[in-house]
């Protein structure tokens, strides 16, 4: 059937079983957006910026694990949608950017709204394109869909020139073909499946990539036949039930105690899925260094690029971890789960400090359903989260990790409630909430129910706590001075405003504001009154070793 | 745990990439964020007018040649890679060099030459260019003696690189069968 570049674009997006895009249109766009409106059958966010939009596909994304799409419009459209992408790439979330550009005749005279976003977008994309012929248009299409949600995924961009969308060809129909990690070979297993064997107090670090391939169950059953304690980054969270016996909490400059203890106590380190970054490895040279690393990934650039391991395997973690677990008898280590065990109790305890933000938080852990994704924003309430919001469940927490975007939670929240079809709780605080609070009109035209935890200390808090420690407490422009009446400021978008002054209206408010959500109307914003002086412990300083971990601050 | 080889040496990647507009820039720009410089590169389609068949040389540890080799390929841009210097390979490079050449040191200079085996390939009353393919080892020694008349100006085209006897870098399953 011949029909128009616009029209093979939203076919080809039906191929491949999209149902909901974020956007934004205009003047490159606009056939594509005419040909959405006639073929009605795709959802369409309109968002308040590209941003947003960038990253609500990541957030839909995150809790689907499907392909996240966006739209936007040449010059200003696509290079708005530049940091979603980034954040995207540096925590390897499959999704398809579609931009517009000028027409052929047009393109490289710097054109109204003519920017090379292929260019621009080239070291943050796993691979992009301009598509000049519309004969080139649906072959393209699928391609970026299969490297988008394959391998080590990743942001995907599309260039389509306005030329193509109305130029017409034939199209036809081709059903997606699926894609199917390549098996791990019992012959490349084997050296891994000796070492477990053979180690005495094995310690599991498990990253995003257990996530991605979707091999939680397999990673419960490893812990549970080898009696194995399991740490997670940032971006694993979710991968291992935060209430399992097993698990010890995340890993990394604001890891646990108990991950820290039990990382200097293993003598082997599993590491499946996970790229040892600066924020986990620290000192890259010291870590893990007198332990044997076992290091399992699907991306072999990542095999000794930071830390060396001592055996590896490259692979998808589901495939890797089928290939193991039939290879590995069951094994009694009781005494070394004994023993991590009472690392987590010691800290349990501990944990019972006095502070607001860490009450807000576990009471919202504790009161929100379990099943609905929990959203953060990049900084003190970020880590806050990480350590004391249960997630046990893979694809309930979204949260920018590799590349740190303050702003991200809004976006992704919406993308998240999408993607779940459940209300989400996205935990914020003030700095990152202004950078697009823009969205929370979003939030409220679409009806998204996103329970909004302001953690509202008045200061950049996490730029802030640096200062503290390595800047003398010289507070330079960390103090926002702002005079923002969140509640009444939500309640002009026609959201629902709460606040938390103290203590005791943590309970009541919190529980207002999920019944809220729970009612599915759309948003509710809880400015939560918290003390600028609030830390992130424990911390462990960049480039030291896990011995040197903080859990009292020292202030300078 | 892997060793890798710490001291700077030259090392050669051969590629099979498409041929397409943009692929360069792709893995040029591969190198610079990483902070890599590329020595040379040399560039040009193959039998397949679809694929272009590149020879990069850089100068850097082991850590940095695998990264590389590894980074390029996952792009989708990138066929085929390997390292040619794993294999045992024919590297060739041509120069074409431009020097004076007044009636008292052209007898000098072609004396030179013929040592080289290198060709004349324009005279003119007072200019000469000389062209002289072979290893960039043997196009050093020979810019190393001619230097002494004045360089007018040069051009090396950058190693390229085969292996020798039937194998092929499109027939090697994988290039880190070596890593």
């Amino acid at each position: 059937m011949k029909m128009k570049g616009a029209e093979i674009l939203i076919n080809c997006l039906l191929e491949q079983g999209v149902d909901t895009i974020f956007g934004y249109p205009g003047g490159t766009v606009l056939d594509i957006y005419d040909a959405l409106f006639r073929n009605g059958r795709i959802n369409h966010v309109l968002t308040a910026h590209e941003q947003g939009a960038a990253h609500a596909a990541d957030g839909y994304a995150r809790v689907t694990g499907k392909t996240g799409v966006c739209f936007a419009t040449s010059g200003p459209g696509a290079t708005n949608l530049v940091t979603g992408i980034a954040t995207a790439y540096m925590d390897s979330i499959p999704m398809v950017a579609v931009t517009g550009n000028v027409g052929l005749s047009l393109l490289g005279r710097d054109s109204f709204q003519e920017i090379d976003i292929c260019g621009i977008t080239m070291p943050i994309t796993k691979h992009n394109f301009i598509v000049k012929d519309v004969n080139e248009l649906a072959d393209t299409i699928r391609k970026a869909f299969y490297l988008a949600n394959s391998g080590r995924k990743g942001p995907v961009l599309i260039d389509i020139l306005k030329n193509v969308q109305t130029d017409e060809c034939e199209y036809v129909p081709v059903k997606p073909e699926p894609y199917r990690p390549l098996p791990v070979s019992a012959e490349k297993m084997a050296p891994a499946a000796k070492a477990i064997a053979a180690s005495r107090r094995p310690l599991i670090m498990a990253g995003g990539g257990i996530i991605s391939a979707n091999a939680s169950p397999l990673l419960a059953r490893l812990c549970e036949s080898q009696d194995c304690p399991v740490v997670y980054t940032l971006m694993g969270k979710g991968c291992m039930p935060d209430a399992d016996r097993h698990c010890l909490g995340m890993i990394g400059m604001h890891g646990t105690v108990a991950a820290a203890k039990a990382l200097m106590q293993a003598d082997t380190v599993i590491a499946l899925g996970t790229r040892f970054s600066d924020r986990v490895a620290l000192n890259r040279d010291m870590f893990a260094k007198d332990k044997t690393v076992i290091h399992v990934d699907i991306d072999n650039a990542e095999i000794d690029k930071n830390v060396f391991s001592d055996i590896h395997v490259m692979g998808d973690l589901y495939e890797a971890l089928s290939t193991l677990l039939p290879m590995l008898e069951k094994a009694d280590r009781s005494a070394w789960l004994n023993e991590v065990n009472v690392f987590k109790a010691e800290e349990k305890i501990k944990k019972d400090t006095n502070f607001l933000a860490y009450k807000i938080i576990s009471a919202a852990s504790a009161m929100a359903p379990a099943d609905i994704p929990v959203v953060t924003d990049v900084g003190q309430h970020q880590m806050w989260t990480a350590q004391h919001y249960s997630v046990n469940k893979p694809r309930l927490f979204c949260s920018s990790g590799g590349l740190g975007t303050m702003g991200y939670g809004m976006g992704a929240a919406i993308g998240a409630c999408f993607g779940s079809g459940k209300p989400a709780v996205l935990i914020t605080g003030d700095g990152c909430f202004n950078m697009n609070m823009n969205e929370l009109s979003t939030a409220v035209a679409q009806g998204t129910p996103v329970a909004i935890l302001l953690m509202d200390n008045g200061v950049l808090g996490m730029v802030r706590q640096w200062q503290k420690i390595f800047y003398g407490r010289r507070f330079s422009q960390t103090t926002l001075n702002k005079r923002t009446d969140y509640v009444r400021f939500a309640e002009s978008f026609g959201a629902k405003g709460l606040r938390i002054n103290c203590e005791s209206e943590v309970e009541p408010v919190l529980k207002e504001a999920f019944a809220y959500i729970a009612k599915g109307e759309g948003p509710v914003l809880v400015d939560c009154r918290i003390s600028e002086d609030e830390n992130v412990l424990p911390m462990i300083k960049p480039g030291m070793t896990y011995d040197t971990q903080l859990t009292d601050m020292e202030e300078k | 745990m892997a060793e890798y080889r710490k001291d700077p040496k030259k090392s050669t990647i051969a590629a099979l990439v498409s041929n397409r507009s943009g692929v360069l820039t792709r893995i040029s720009g591969l190198f610079a964020r990483r902070g890599y410089n590329i020595e040379c590169l040399s560039v040009c389609a193959t039998e397949d007018p679809d694929v272009s068949r590149m020879t990069i040389v850089l100068i850097g540890d082991e850590y940095m040649l695998y990264q590389m080799i590894k980074q390029m390929d996952k792009l989708d841009d990138v066929k085929k890679i390997g390292c040619a210097d794993e294999l045992d390979c024919v590297y060739r490079e041509l120069l074409l060099v431009k020097v004076p050449a007044s009636a008292e040191v052209r007898g000098q200079i072609v004396e030179i030459k013929e040592i080289y085996k290198a060709k004349v390939v324009d005279l003119s009353p007072d200019t000469m260019v000389l062209e002289l393919t072979g290893t960039p080892s043997k196009l050093d020694a020979f810019l190393k003696v001619i230097e002494p008349y004045g360089i007018i100006e040069m051009q090396r085209t950058g190693v390229t690189a085969l292996a020798r006897g039937r194998h092929t870098l499109k027939d090697r399953d994988c290039y880190n069968d070596n890593i």
